[in-house]
């Protein structure tokens, strides 16, 4: 196994690219490692991409921030503008390990993982956030919801790696949450999950909805039905459980020993609904 | 594999070392220096008794490759006494009687030390929270838990 410290972003890149076997991008290495020492995977080469320029930074942009791909889950938490504009984003990244593995994990690393389970990526797919990518053809723009293509692999190709992921700006009554079930109260993959971004108007009607759920199908997934039943409501009865019916429809989940098929399709729908609530409360609207 | 050589700081002093590209930071510092109060429990980052600092951060040493603690700042439990003067948090850990087999100790001091930098008047909750990632399996955690609190008021009264 090589180790290289990536100089450049050209250089990671073309290492990448020429690399016949197996490569890993390390970041927080909260994955990699595991993976490492578990000797699941036992790369040939890996690439320390943490010290390239602005991979640690969180930087303001068209009002809303570009987080560095080596951004920890403990430096994104601390950032008082970021928990104020997306705090759903910032809970479902928080909620990933222990302290240990929040000084280390990173939104760019959970993203390529690939799990469905993946707590931090419901929250950034309902931001419609953009990851932006370096690869052998240089810098390219994809949203978020289009990296994972099943669970363990993602839509990037060979020597391509995420530099940092954007988290747009979004309207002054506007907001979000995400939501997990898990057997116990920290530390555990979720068998459910789901994020709910709002906007709404002066009178608290809901202008546009983006929900999200996770650990129910091959991948964390959009469900475009789900939003649309929230949109020009006020979240009441009939519009929320429209909304719970879509989250499930889009369920196809596996069944295991955390939750079975049924189990798991109706805590999306309950999480979806309580998300839901909390996003809408937090965007300054009144039930 | 092509060896490294890396220099860091460890406990406020300059350490130099070798390792291997796969070796961890663990791994370096138990065997490589010697310092052997970072314990291997899972070595998959669950655990908690590998933590140590990495440049003001809690880590578990098992999930950093030694190569990476190239220039950065490093503070094990060997640094947490002062001498002979045991730091608060280990002299009321024995007086509490907050631990039993020991192996999860060091972590859980390194890790309380790092809670009280941050907030040194933590709830019980706050406590419970910061070492989910620390197990005990001897202990049930409630002297733990007592211990940091005695141990964080009186870091508060000095």
């Amino acid at each position: 196994m090589r180790y290289v410290k990536a100089e450049n972003l050209e250089t990671a890149a073309a290492l990448l690219n020429g690399e016949p076997g197996i490569s890993r991008i390390l970041a927080g290495g909260t994955d990699v490692l595991v993976q490492l020492r578990s000797e699941a995977v036992e790369p040939d080469l890996i690439v320390d991409m943490k010290y390239l320029d602005g991979m640690r930074d969180i930087t303001p942009e068209d009002g809303g921030f570009r987080v560095g791909a080596a951004v920890s889950g403990a430096e994104l938490g601390e950032h008082k503008e970021v928990c104020a504009l997306w705090p759903g984003v910032v809970e479902g990244f928080e909620l990933i390990g222990s302290t240990q593995v929040q000084s280390r994990a990173t939104m760019a690393g959970n993203l390529c993982n690939g799990s469905p389970a993946a707590d931090s990526v419901p929250g950034m797919i309902a931001a419609n956030a953009t990851a932006r990518i370096f690869g052998p053809e240089g810098f390219r723009n994809c949203p978020v919801a289009d990296i994972p293509v099943s669970p363990g692999k993602t839509s990037l190709a060979k020597g391509e790696f995420i530099t940092s992921i954007l988290l747009p700006a979004r309207p002054a009554r506007a907001s979000d949450a995400y939501l997990r079930f898990i057997p116990r109260t920290e530390m555990d993959i979720a068998v459910s999950s789901a994020a709910v971004s709002l906007e709404l108007d002066g009178d608290g009607t809901c202008t546009a909805a983006r929900v999200v759920i996770g650990a129910v199908a091959p991948t964390v997934l959009l469900v475009q039905d789900a939003g649309a039943a929230l949109e020009g409501t006020k979240l009441d009865d009939a519009a929320i459980a429209k909304m719970v019916q879509a989250v499930e429809a889009a369920c196809s989940p596996i069944d295991d020993k955390r939750g079975t098929v049924e189990f798991r399709t109706k805590t999306a729908g309950v999480l979806a609904k309580r998300a839901a609530l909390i996003a809408y409360e937090r965007a300054g609207g009144k039930k | 594999m092509k060896n490294f050589h890396v220099s860091t700081t460890i406990n406020g002093d300059d350490a130099e070392f070798i390792c291997t590209p796969d070796e961890t930071l663990l791994d370096v510092l138990r065997n490589r220096l010697g310092l052997t109060g970072a314990k291997e429990g899972c070595g998959t980052g669950d655990c908690g008794a590998c933590s140590v600092t990495l440049n003001g951060r809690l880590v578990c040493s098992c999930l950093v490759l030694g190569a990476e603690a190239e220039g950065a700042e490093i503070e094990t439990i060997e640094g947490m006494a002062d001498g002979d003067d045991l730091h608060p948090l280990q002299r009321v850990f024995i007086d509490k009687a907050a631990l039993q087999c020991g192996v999860c100790t060091p972590g859980i001091l390194v890790a309380a030390r790092s809670l009280l930098e941050k907030n040194p008047e933590p709830t019980d909750e706050e406590i419970r929270y910061w070492l989910a990632g620390n197990l005990c399996r001897c202990t049930g955690y409630d002297k733990i838990i007592k211990a940091v609190q005695i141990a964080a008021a009186e870091m508060r009264s000095v």
